[in-house]
């Protein structure tokens, strides 16, 4: 008999360390919450990296005489990059999309332009061919104006990235780590076996929880880390606010995985469930481009998802230096997700 | 024949138990004496897991009362439970821990209770201590489980189904380790439809059969209310039939019957009932195909009582 229990034979200290070896001991978890996102991270950030402004090809029709001077005339122009090209040429590299827009020169000394107005390089290309050619006809500028650029970090894809990922991958450990191991347990009626022990039901609940939050400084940590590193992603909000985000919103994603697996009895019940649960959110909450490209009448449905709110409120922090008041909307969703999934999974969840 | 035994650890009266398609329970009575290990032996679907989950707390009766080390459930289960050790039908413990790492998880669970390391022991998988629970064998695993339910040093143990599934050697080392858990005092109830797991463990058994308890006593008691000690089979030739009535006239033999073409004696007196069936057989003019005796078991009193094998489905 041993009564001399150290703070290690805590159950809570046993049950949260059980959920560390579960998980550390599954590489396949380990490398879908760790490795991936930083994986995807650097794919997508190299292959939207800023390049050097890139040339706009136009043509100039040859079948008129004036072809030859005007083509000249625009190879002044660094932007642009000139062909001269007979008409059914040109017309097939405007259908193709290889050349943005075509100089075709008219009786007199007009011009024509052809171009699809509804791609922005035809667009920029008909700005630049037109300012060339006007001032090469004598135009004159009336405002006198500098070009100064800014490439600055903060405003690139990938600064616009990475608090979508870091949310899309909060969400991810959030639901499935949670949803799966419960699942898992009462499908091989572990669950039945610990409630037929003294365990306290809530201090089982709370080791998903505590071992969430613990594995969460990891996953976001070496993300963010780098992001910095690697691409000077910068970070211009406070860093407890940062945490407190965190936190809440994966916990958040955590009581929607109990949630969901609360009465799932098949792997293949609650993986169908959670892929109905976080389909929508990959879509709509904005983790590759801005939610705001959807059309108004869905941006309610929009902002009341759970992973709008966070990756909302990670941007805001992050790229903008948002302070607590700019975040309370998106915290009050995120907060109201928790405790309501909570409550009803508490209320639904079945041991056996 | 328990004068000494008036503690009693278990006490089910008039349990009823209805499932939408079908009465699991019905109307059932038992008593677990202090010490004793007690059986419920009966084939599958008769109701003994749901038996014993209702008294493990984990399934609710409609009807009926029990107690359990005096107590009812729902009052303090807490309390209760740091009392009980429970190994429940196919449960799969956590692959990926080792057997040390799933003692200490469920000793954690309980205020007083032997050393994990003890416990491990006491099954013998001290060379399985580091490995996981993945790896291990059947038997293992049946060890395993049979660990958690005395890691909190029980009063009472529940063993549904212990030994199903395993192989001969694996099945006597466990029945080694409950007798070992037994001889310290303890009571168990045990469900199980192997006759000859009863027989071994059981001090007394209750056969039950659609929800009811059909018989009750001590494995010696139920086998001699068969009035024979032995059963005799036969089987015939091609299809050859032999008139039963005669046979059942042989000096010693107590009852006969016919089932899948197996002809089934219970026999007092083996010595006088054999020449005599020999002799009955040549005068109706057929030839034997098989012929075996064995000492009567309880699987032949539940045979008796309900025209069925246990293991028919």
């Amino acid at each position: 008999m041993s009564d001399k229990r150290g703070w290690t034979d805590h159950p809570l200290v046993q049950l949260t360390r059980v959920r560390y070896r579960e998980f550390f001991r599954e590489p396949e978890a380990v490398f879908w919450v760790f490795i991936f996102p930083v994986l995807l991270t650097a794919g997508l950030g190299i292959a939207f990296r800023n390049r050097a402004p890139e040339r706009t090809v136009v043509a100039v029709v040859t079948e008129q005489p004036a072809g030859g001077r005007v083509a000249d005339l625009l190879r002044h122009e660094d932007a642009l990059d000139v062909m001269l090209l007979s008409d059914t040429a040109a017309k097939e590299g405007l259908r193709t999309g290889e050349v943005a827009l075509v100089v075709v020169p008219q009786r007199g000394r007009s011009l024509e332009y052809r171009y699809d107005d509804t791609r922005p390089e035809s667009r920029t290309a008909r700005l630049l061919v037109d300012d060339a050619l006007q001032r090469a006809s004598g135009r004159r500028d009336r405002v006198a104006v500098e070009d100064r650029l800014v490439r600055e970090p903060g405003a690139r894809y990938i600064d616009f990235l990475v608090p979508g990922l870091l949310g899309m991958n909060l969400m991810g450990s959030g639901i499935w780590g949670l949803g799966f191991a419960i699942v898992d347990a009462r499908k091989k009626r572990l669950l039945k076996r610990l409630i037929a022990t003294p365990m306290s039901r809530i201090q089982y609940l709370a080791s998903f929880a505590l071992s969430r939050l613990t594995l969460l400084f990891m996953e976001v940590g070496l993300l963010l880390g780098f992001a910095i590193l690697v691409f000077g992603v910068p970070l211009r909000g406070s860093l407890p606010l940062l945490v407190i985000i965190c936190l809440l919103s994966s916990l958040s994603f955590a009581s929607l995985g109990l949630l969901i697996a609360s009465r799932a009895q098949t792997m293949e019940g609650a993986s169908g469930l959670m892929n109905l649960v976080m389909l929508p959110m990959w879509i709509f909450s904005g983790v590759f481009f801005s939610a705001s490209r959807f059309p108004d009448a869905i941006q309610p449905f929009i902002q009341v998802l759970p992973l709008t709110a966070v990756i909302d409120a990670l941007r805001a922090n992050i790229l903008r230096g948002a302070g607590w008041q700019t975040l309370a909307p998106e915290l009050t969703i995120i907060l109201l997700w928790m405790t309501g999934s909570f409550f009803l999974a508490l209320k639904l969840f079945r041991w056996r | 024949m328990r004068t000494s035994q008036e503690a009693i650890a278990l006490q089910v009266r008039n349990l009823r138990k209805a499932y939408p398609d079908v009465v699991a329970v019905d109307g059932l009575d038992l008593e677990v004496y202090s010490g004793e290990c007690f059986g419920l032996l009966g084939p599958n679907g008769a109701g003994k897991t749901t038996t014993i989950e209702i008294c493990e707390g984990l399934n609710t009766p409609d009807s009926g009362e029990v107690l359990v080390l005096g107590r009812r459930w729902g009052q303090d289960d807490r309390a209760l439970r740091e009392l009980l050790g429970i190994s429940l039908q196919e449960t799969q413990f956590s692959e990926k821990l080792t057997v040390a790492e799933t003692l200490q998880l469920f000793r954690s669970f309980y205020r007083v209770g032997p050393d994990p390391t003890d416990v491990i022991a006491m099954v013998q998988l001290q060379e399985k201590a580091g490995s996981r629970v993945g790896q291990l064998s059947g038997g293992q695993k049946q060890r395993l489980a049979l660990a958690c339910a005395l890691v909190g040093d029980p009063e009472l143990l529940f063993l549904d189904e212990p030994t199903t599934g395993l192989d001969p050697q694996s099945r006597r080392q466990l029945w080694d380790l409950i007798e070992a858990f037994k001889s310290d005092g303890r009571s168990i109830l045990l469900t199980t439809h192997y006759m000859d797991e009863a027989e071994r463990l059981c001090d007394r058994v209750a056969i039950v059969d659609h929800g009811r308890t059909i018989a009750l006593g001590t494995p010696r008691e139920l086998i001699s209310r068969l009035r024979a000690e032995h059963v005799l089979e036969f089987a015939l030739a091609e299809d050859q039939v032999v008139d039963e009535d005669p046979l059942r006239r042989i000096d010693g033999v107590c009852a006969a019957d016919r089932r899948n073409g197996t002809y089934r004696l219970q026999v007092g007196e083996l010595h006088r009932a054999m020449p005599a069936l020999l002799h009955e057989l040549r005068r109706q003019g057929v030839q034997l195909a098989e012929l075996r005796t064995h000492s009567a078991t309880l699987e032949d009193v539940f045979v008796s009582l309900t025209g069925r094998n246990l293991r028919d489905e």
